[in-house]
Parts: structure tokens; sequence; C-alpha cells
């Protein structure tokens, strides 16, 4: 267990010097949740109360479509020279290979998180006085939930020819239980209803997480072996 | 040794590999050569275990292989058609990570002693984006050396390489030999195996149809007359 995270922490943090000196997925992903977030502004106007009503929702709109990004090139990205076969071939259990993916794309999609969720309450003029902690969880909770199964399909669309199409259809329907579950909580949340209205979400949220956490980390080894 | 056993795969209803046998010391260099298309690089992917055989054992140590084991994946360097570098990082931290996944000790050093050994000291900082086809297979060659393999399997190792680089990589490989590391190489450079290698096998429709040892000082025309009859039938 040790040596697989030890060997997860280091594809990681391969990953990441990757992207640190890329800049590529990054970029992508917090110039769209910025032009979203600019765009909903315009489109909405932000001194009518009913607009703060689809604020739970965009975080949720801005982080899955923003994660989409980097969760695609998340192993197309191992196309190049063939590094996957790489990381086949050297003597790691293949999980790692998935606990690795999970990290830098959960790395990737907080730092989003940390840029845009600040820029949309700005930009829509909300003043936050829910409870700080119980609004974090419930980001990072559903946030861990949508990385693990993104990443597993990302891995199985990566050798389609439309991979970053097919991610999309095959990911957004499995995702529907855990975003229903995110919005509903959020809302809960900043509207100040009281915590023990989300808890019932949060522990359907922790299932789901749980659930597909288990099912795709045993399961990748059969998808390595495929592709 | 390594032994490999009546090796057979199937893809679909095609017959890749049939009753392929192997066995590889240490210290022995044995070319596999063969027309395109005659189960090469197939029986390669199974014997570093990017693939199962449909039946069939691999033994290293006379201890049985099971599916996926780390043991034998330690112990293979694999030189494939492609280098599995990362375009982005410099030389210097491929290695670094590939050693960390190797669980090679002394890393740092190991790594700067190689990067000398393939000629590649004074390009260690630079993202090997910008290197050409011969300096990235000096650089993938360092990777597979990297970890001490016992068994290397190089997948036509000369494609691409000016005179300077195969030099360098034959010298290489004669030196990891002589340390007592049994090579199997894929090539279709007849004059590198006649240089390299002691032993030969050809592979025709997925199977093994000749082996014979190699006298380096018979010339290449001979071994090219004697696989040109061989794979024709005559």
């Amino acid at each position: 267990m040790k040596t697989l995270l030890a060997d997860a922490l280091t594809i990681a943090g391969k990953d990441l010097r990757n992207e640190w000196k890329s800049k590529q997925t990054i970029g992508m992903m917090i110039i769209f949740s910025s032009l979203v977030i600019l765009i909903f502004s315009f489109a909405f106007d932000p001194t009518n109360n009913t607009v703060k009503a689809i604020i739970p929702g965009l975080i949720w709109v801005i982080t899955i479509f923003a994660g989409l990004l980097g969760l695609n090139r998340s192993f197309i990205a191992e196309n190049e020279n063939d590094s996957l076969t790489g990381l086949k071939v050297a003597p790691i259990d293949p999980s790692s290979i998935f606990l690795g993916k999970v990290l830098t794309n959960l790395v990737l999609v907080t730092t989003v998180q940390i840029i845009s969720i600040p820029m949309l309450f700005l930009l829509f003029d909300y003043r936050f006085h829910g409870q700080i902690i119980w609004f974090l969880l419930i980001v990072l909770i559903a946030t861990i939930g949508f990385i693990v199964i993104g990443t597993f399909l990302a891995a199985l669309a990566a050798n389609a020819k439309n991979s970053e199409m097919l991610l999309p259809v095959l990911l957004l329907p499995l995702l529907s239980p855990l975003m229903i579950a995110a919005v509903q909580a959020t809302r809960i949340v900043l509207e100040q209803e009281g915590i023990a209205d989300a808890i019932s979400w949060l522990q359907l949220m922790v299932g789901y997480d749980l659930l597909f956490f288990a099912a795709c980390f045993f399961l990748f080894e059969f998808l390595m072996e495929g592709s | 040794m390594l032994e490999l056993k009546n090796i057979t795969k199937v893809i679909g209803d095609k017959l890749i590999l049939r009753n392929f046998s192997l066995t590889l010391a240490r210290g022995e260099s044995v070319a596999v050569i063969g027309p395109n298309g005659a189960g090469k690089s197939t029986f390669f992917k199974l014997a570093v275990g990017l693939m199962q055989p449909t039946s069939g054992e691999i033994h290293l140590n006379q201890a049985q292989i099971k599916k996926k084991s780390l043991l034998l994946q330690k112990k293979i360097g694999y030189l494939g058609h492609e280098s599995f570098l990362y375009n982005a990082l410099t030389p210097r931290e491929n290695l670094v990570f590939y050693g960390k996944l190797y669980k090679v000790k002394n890393i740092e050093e190991k790594v700067a002693n190689l990067l000398k050994e393939v000629g590649l000291h004074y390009f260690k900082d630079i993202p090997i984006r910008s290197f050409s086809r011969g300096m990235m297979q000096r650089l993938a060659i360092a990777r597979v050396l990297l970890a001490d393999p016992e068994y290397l399997f190089l997948d036509e190792p000369h494609t691409g390489l000016d005179q300077e680089a195969v030099s360098l990589l034959n010298r290489l490989i004669e030196e990891r030999q002589r340390e007592g590391i049994g090579i199997l190489l894929i090539s279709h450079d007849f004059e590198q195996v006649v240089s390299v290698c002691e032993r030969v096998l050809v592979l025709n429709k997925g199977r093994i149809i000749e082996e014979r040892q190699i006298d380096s000082e018979e010339g290449l025309m001979p071994f090219k007359n004697w696989y040109e009859a061989v794979v024709s039938g005559k």
C-alpha cells in the first residue's frame, strides 16, 4: 500500500511538473471557467434576487465542464511517445497509475475552483453568509467523486478515435446522482437552511464516492490490460 | 534463465503465435528476425507482460511467472518502437521519474553517469521535445539501463540512428552482455544482428521455422542468403 501510494505520488508529481512547464491544461480550464462566469453575469441581472438561486448550479456547471477539459488531456497526454506503455511495463501496480492521475486531476480542478468560485461570487455580487467549513466539505466530496469516475472514463475513452466527444457522453449520465446531491447540498448551505437538511445529500455523495472509487480502483487494471 | 514455453497467442480469430518456445540465458544474446507481421513484436509484448498469452508458460530462474509479475517487469528492460519519454521534461527529469518507479537507489548519481555514458550530459537540462530521433533513442537506452535489468529486450533499437549512435548502442549492448545481461534483439538490420548476437531465431507466420548460431566471421552476404532461403522455404 505504501509503495502504491509512493508510485501514485511519483506519477502525480511528474504530471504536475509537466503541467507547470506547459500550463496548457490549467490555462485552458481557467480561461474557460472565467468566460462562462462572465457570460452568465451578463446574461442574468446580478441585482435580481432570484439569480442567486442559480449560483449552486453554476458552481457545478463550471467545475464539470472545466474539469472535462483536464480529464480529456490526462490520458491523451500519455500517448505522446507511447509513454503509457512505459508505465505499463514498469514494476508498479496499475492502480497506482489511476491514483496518480486522480491526484493530478484533483489538484487541477481544485485550483480552478479556488479561482472561479470567488470570481463567481464577486461578479454576481453574492455575499457568502453560510458555514464555510460545510461548504468546502461539500465541494471537496463532490469534486472527488467527479474526478474518480472522470479519470476512469478518461482512461477508457483515451484509445477511442473521438475521445473528446466520448468522455462527456459516458460521464455526464453517470454523474447525475452526484451532481443532483452536490447542487442540493450546496444550495442548502448557501441559503443557510440548516446543515441537517444537507446531511442526507452529503451521505449520498460519500456513498457514491466510495462505491465508484472501489470499482474504478479494482477495474483499472483490466482497463490497462485491454488498452 | 528466462524460458518461454509453448506460448500461443490468438487475437480475435487470428493465430499470432503458435507454440513459441525460447530460452535466454544470462550473458547470451539472441536475435529474433522474420518478415513483417511474423509476430515478433507480439512475442515481446507477451514476454514483458503487456499482453497475456492464450496458452503457455513463462519461467524466470525456474519459477513460473503468473499474470502481471512485478518481479519479471523489474528484471526486464524493454526498449520498444517508441521512447516512452515525456517531451516537456528534461533528460534528467525523465530518468529520475523512471528511476523512482523502478526503485533505483542513488538515482541522481546513476542518472548523471548514464547521461555521460550515452553522450547526453550537456543536454541534461533541456526539454527533450527539441531532441533528434538519435538523441531520443540514446535517452531511451539510458532509461532501459537505469534499473540494471537482467534481460534486455530491444525492439529494432538501431532504427533511425546515425553511425556514431549505432556504435554507441552496440558497445553498450556488448558491455552489458559481458556483465551477464541476457540480450534479446528484434531487428531487420542484419548487419547489426551479425555483429551483436550469438544466436538467431527466424520467426514466420507465428512460429519459429529455423534457429542457428551466428558466426560473425561468416560475413553478411551468406547470412542474408541463408535467411532468404529459410523464409522462402527453398
